[in-house]
């Protein structure tokens, strides 16, 4: 059984939007700030820290899932996706460029995490209803937009990728 | 907020997380999806010295149909239980209750297991368990022990788990093909805590009679509160019927009041959340029957 010690600062290896990545955690560091502090990826943000908010929301194995409320030492071997490996050769995919269109975010501080929320979302209801799209947005506070644009934007997307 | 330092452990075995509780007992702290845990480390609420991480434990995630009962194994995340066509077939209850259970985001790494040994009052899954006459498996080094989940919530995020015993899964007796179910909650939004819900399974006779009536409310005590329904059995659901057994449910009931809800509004919502139950419940057999 794996035990590490409460000062003891562990290498955890797990893999970023298709890249092996490699830093140190003692067991209390949260993901979110693995992934920020260690691994530079500032597209996971801070908002609550208890699993309310949905900012640090990333995909975890291919699940949307809150980064603040797991620590890194839990994450040695997952597989992340952040909203840096959404663009493809600096190209913004579907669903962003639905968002861009919409105005779906002003100051952007809740988007990455709903971008993730959504990419899961979508794979698993790939033509939401308005109501199931609410649903989904249910799990994240966005105090700018009053939601409205933001379930445009993931209706069209999925719309967009049915035609395609 | 971060939380105060703890040690890790990694279980591999059931046998690995229970050899650290018989040790450390109350200093250790069984996490498993962390939406619960996770949340009073980070506000340090808690600040045990040491988390024990049950995630990859083989095997603690499964479903499993036997004679009469399913058995939901700790880990069960509460996304894959609502995907679960067993779930959806054999405890119609808990596939209802689930879409109330946190968000979308939560449900993917939150635990069945972790919602019942966190006990929060206002938790779905509890309700659910206790209403299913469902029961809690705990292992320690000493025994295997099951506890009527009934016996097992005894207070605000209190249960009758030992500190060396280990949550390992629920036992949910197989709901009759002709039993009707309802879930109802009332919170602030869609995914808060419960300020009440109300679960409901109801069979009916031949004569649109109640057969019988299982019935809770969650939320407005500090731990799931089933309804005595005794004295309505053989009696048709109609208004008189359920404004009388609302009257008698509200009676004995010990209301929380919070920053959210006063006890009185409690009540109130009670009554409502039992009527739409009872009804749905009753609708839902009906389409049962054969």
């Amino acid at each position: 059984m794996l035990h590490v010690k409460a000062d003891e600062r562990r290498r955890i290896e797990l893999t970023v939007n298709g890249r092996r990545r490699v830093g140190n955690a003692e067991p209390r560091m949260l993901l979110t700030d693995f992934l920020r502090h260690e691994l530079q990826v500032f597209g996971v943000h801070v908002g609550c820290e208890h699993g309310v908010c949905g900012a640090c929301t990333i995909l975890r194995d291919g699940r949307a899932v809150r980064s603040c409320t797991q620590y890194a030492v839990q994450a040695d071997g997952a597989e992340i996706s952040t909203v840096e490996g959404l663009a493809h050769e600096g190209k913004l995919n579907v669903l962003q460029r639905a968002f861009a269109r919409h105005h779906a975010l002003q100051c952007g501080f809740c988007t990455a995490g709903i971008l993730m929320s959504a990419t899961h979302f979508l794979t698993t209801t790939p033509r939401p209803t308005e109501a199931q799209v609410r649903d989904m947005l249910s799990g994240h506070i966005c105090r700018c937009t009053g939601y409205a644009p933001i379930v445009a934007a993931i209706l069209d997307a999925a719309q967009a990728a049915g035609d395609t | 907020m971060k939380p105060a330092r703890f040690d890790y452990y990694r279980a591999g075995s059931i046998a690995d997380a229970t050899g650290v509780l018989a040790e450390l007992r109350e200093d250790a702290a069984v996490l498993a999806g962390g939406l619960s845990l996770g949340p009073m480390l980070n506000l340090r609420l808690v600040r045990p010295r040491a988390v024990i991480d049950i995630t990859r434990v083989p095997r603690l995630d499964t479903v499993e149909l036997r004679n009469g009962s399913v058995a939901t194994g700790a880990a069960l995340t509460q996304a894959d239980a609502l995907e679960s066509d067993v779930v959806r077939r054999e405890i119609p209850l808990l596939a209802l209750a689930l879409p109330w259970v946190g968000h979308f985001q939560t449900r993917n790494r939150g635990t069945l297991g972790g919602s019942v040994a966190h006990a929060d009052p206002s938790a779905e899954i509890p309700l659910c368990l206790v209403v299913s006459g469902g029961t809690i498996v705990l292992r320690s080094q000493r025994r295997e022990r099951r506890v009527r989940a009934e016996k097992f919530f005894l207070g605000m995020l209190t249960t009758a788990r030992q500190p060396d015993e280990l949550v390992v899964g629920l036992e949910w007796p197989r709901a009759p093909a002709d039993a009707g179910h309802a879930f109802e909650e009332v919170s602030q939004r869609h995914g808060d805590f419960a300020i009440c819900a109300a679960a409901c399974r109801i069979r009916l006779d031949g004569g649109d009679r109640i057969a019988s009536l299982d019935l809770g409310l969650g939320g407005v005590e500090s731990r799931p509160a089933p309804v005595d329904t005794a004295a309505f059995v053989g009696r048709p659901v109609d208004a008189s019927m359920v404004q009388e057994l609302g009257d008698q449910a509200v009676r004995p009931l010990a209301p929380l009041e919070d920053h959210v809800a006063t006890a009185d509004y409690r009540l109130a919502l009670a009554r409502v959340l039992i009527s739409r139950v009872v009804h749905d419940a009753a609708a839902d057999a009906r389409t049962r029957r054969t």
